[in-house]
């Protein structure tokens, strides 16, 4: 048996420490290229923690949060398409989470949003491309979503309004198989 | 002989719940034979033999049939090329059939016997002329197809030396349509994709089924209600436990061989680690601590060892370790990505996704000898697992842009394909064999 000491969720990554000169100016160059952001279905989701799921529930697991009530007209700003909170996801490389330069400045927005709006909670959903086994996708996904995680610590936003969850390959924004639908699977999507 | 059957009931209210009676009904799978005919034996199964006046839903002969052609070892004869058809060994002329050079003859009857039928069978040596098995077995009218899968695998157990697994079941997760309507089902069916039963049913994904010892639970991943969680699932009676719901990753659920314990991957503390969850007392105790990731454990068929995939060397591959934790040794030697292994039930060999050439593909590592064989050929092959007789393995591929199930012999031969009407078809487990 091992003593379970509490690690803290960071491991040293190499991929965190990007060149900030350079990364600004990418960041403006490329700033309008991500106009592949997938569809959003509105969330129900209020506190940013689902409830806690009922021991020997039924298997039954229609879930009520989808049975959409009135669909709310406005739930915050990341709503807006002419807002910049409207971009809330983050494309990775394959196997990599590493978060690319063209990426900080939506983790910057969302980070900068969060840290004036302390009620505010999100979730980070992790997800990978197909490749690859599926419980070893849901850990690298949930290694991407860490690795947001951590940078929006960095920029002041406080953990206890973030929780992570990674889905790892299945739940694709395009179920095809081939490199363009790999591209917009491998992706963080920050959920209000 | 109907243990272990599912309630329809149950499975009937959850599909309501979810609406889901509108999709085709039974969505069975279909299996293909797609090798191994070359280098099997010639056997007959002579149509079973009925009282006069019985009409049994089943035709036993045709379930036997079937299931040893399936093996890959067995070529059957067609009933229209037999010159008899005896049900009775004082009926039996060997001469009929080693003229058409069969190798083993099977004949076999139904009776009325109470509110069941009785099924006997012979298996005959058609060249060593002589009967060489038989058997008597009772069943209700609704086990009466379980009944030949038994009379299946004893047949093949005394021609191979081989337990048979025709009396075995997969399970396996489908899906349907997409995004928020996208219906994630996970089923159990016989072995040759008859009575699929399903056992839950939701709009959010459901993943990494996996098979108690004793065949009667399930343990699997679900993200109902937007949250990770591991479930165990008694099939008789639709009761189900929430094992696991930690911050983070919630997966990999595997059973210890003597069902005591859940081997299982949190990534509570920063980190997907491997823990191990004693199901009596939920004590639950970590087996790694690396900053890696490490997931998908898998146990030695003594209990003593665990298996579990690592990147801690920069690539994803196999390590072994002590059952309760201590140092990791890589068993994984080539390629760089080598993942999700598990155990042949002798133990001698583990199957696992292995990186060929930018193609991912099941592949055999014979732990004694330290050699690879790839068995398979797609190029997105994955969560490969050995039936439980070793003979073959099965694994989830992509046929013509849908998931279908696929099995390979593990030392050639025989391949099947299973496939289901609608919708994909991934993550197969195999059921242990039980009696």
């Amino acid at each position: 048996m091992i003593s379970t000491p509490t690690r803290p969720r960071a491991a040293p990554r190499r991929d965190l420490a990007a060149p900030p000169g350079a990364v600004l100016v990418l960041a403006l160059l490329l700033a309008g290229c991500a106009s592949t952001q997938p569809q959003f279905e509105p969330q129900t989701l209020g506190t940013g923690l689902p409830p806690p799921l009922p021991l020997n529930a039924a298997p039954s697991v229609a879930d009520t949060a989808r049975t959409e009530p009135a669909r709310p007209t406005y739930r915050g700003p990341w709503e807006d398409p002419a807002n910049p909170l409207y971009r809330r996801t983050i494309y990775f490389d394959y196997d990599s989470t590493e978060i690319k330069p063209q990426f900080l400045d939506v983790i910057r927005t969302h980070s900068a949003y969060l840290g004036t709006t302390k009620g505010q909670r999100i979730t980070l959903e992790g997800n990978t491309d197909e490749r690859g086994t599926r419980e070893y996708n849901l850990a690298l996904g949930d290694r991407r979503a860490e690795s947001v995680r951590q940078l929006m610590v960095a920029e002041g936003v406080s953990a206890d309004q973030m929780a992570t969850l990674s889905y790892g390959e299945e739940k694709p924004a395009d179920p095809g198989h081939g490199d363009a639908a790999w591209r917009l699977n491998r992706r963080v999507i920050i959920h209000y | 002989m109907t243990t272990g059957r599912l309630p329809t009931l149950i499975a009937a209210l959850v599909g309501a719940a979810l609406g889901v009676l509108g999709l085709p009904a039974q969505a069975r799978l279909t299996i293909e034979v797609t090798g191994g005919v070359e280098a099997a034996q010639p056997i007959a199964v002579v149509p079973f033999g009925v009282s006069a006046g019985l009409i049994t839903k089943d035709d036993v002969a045709a379930v036997i049939s079937a299931d040893l052609v399936r093996t890959g070892k067995f070529r059957a004869l067609p009933t229209r090329d037999m010159m008899a058809m005896p049900s009775t060994a004082a009926e039996v002329d060997l001469r009929d059939w080693s003229l058409l050079n069969i190798n083993s003859l099977v004949i076999g009857r139904v009776e009325p016997e109470g509110s069941g039928y009785r099924v006997s069978y012979t298996l005959f040596d058609v060249f060593g002329g002589k009967e060489i098995a038989s058997g008597n077995l009772s069943t209700t009218t609704g086990g009466l197809r379980l009944t030949a899968h038994r009379i299946a695998d004893q047949i093949f157990e005394k021609l191979t030396g081989q337990p048979g697994v025709a009396a075995t079941r997969i399970a396996y997760i489908t899906s349907n349509g997409r995004g928020n309507s996208q219906t994630v089902t996970l089923r159990v069916a016989d072995a040759d994709g008859t009575n699929p039963q399903t056992i839950v049913s939701s709009n959010d994904p459901l993943m990494s089924p996996a098979w108690s010892p004793d065949g009667r639970r399930l343990a699997y991943v679900s993200f109902e209600n937007r949250r990770a969680a591991i479930y165990l699932q008694d099939l008789a009676s639709g009761r189900r436990d929430l094992v696991a719901s930690y911050p983070g990753i919630n997966g990999s659920p595997a059973f210890s061989p003597d069902g005591q314990r859940l081997a299982l991957t949190l990534s509570k503390d920063g980190n997907a680690n491997i823990y191990v969850l004693n199901l009596q007392t939920r004590e639950l105790t970590q087996v790694t601590d690396h900053f890696a990731i490490d997931t998908e454990p898998a146990w030695s068929p003594d209990g003593t060892q665990l298996i579990f995939t690592s990147d801690r060397g920069g690539s994803p591959q196999i390590y072994r370790m002590a059952a309760a934790g201590g140092p990791a040794e890589r068993i994984s030697a080539e390629g760089d990505y080598n993942a999700r292994a598990s155990y042949a039930p002798d133990g001698k060999s583990v199957t696992m996704v292995s990186r060929v050439n930018d193609q991912f593909r099941i592949a055999v590592l014979d732990l004694e000898r330290g050699l690879t064989k790839v068995l398979s050929q797609g190029d997105l092959d994955e969560s490969p697992s050995f039936a439980p007789n070793g003979s073959m393995v099965i694994y989830a591929t992509i046929q013509d842009g849908r998931g279908v199930l696929a099995t390979a012999a593990v030392d050639g031969g025989g391949s099947q394909r299973l496939s289901q009407d609608a919708g994909e078809v991934r993550e197969p487990a195999w059921s242990p064999i039980t009696k």
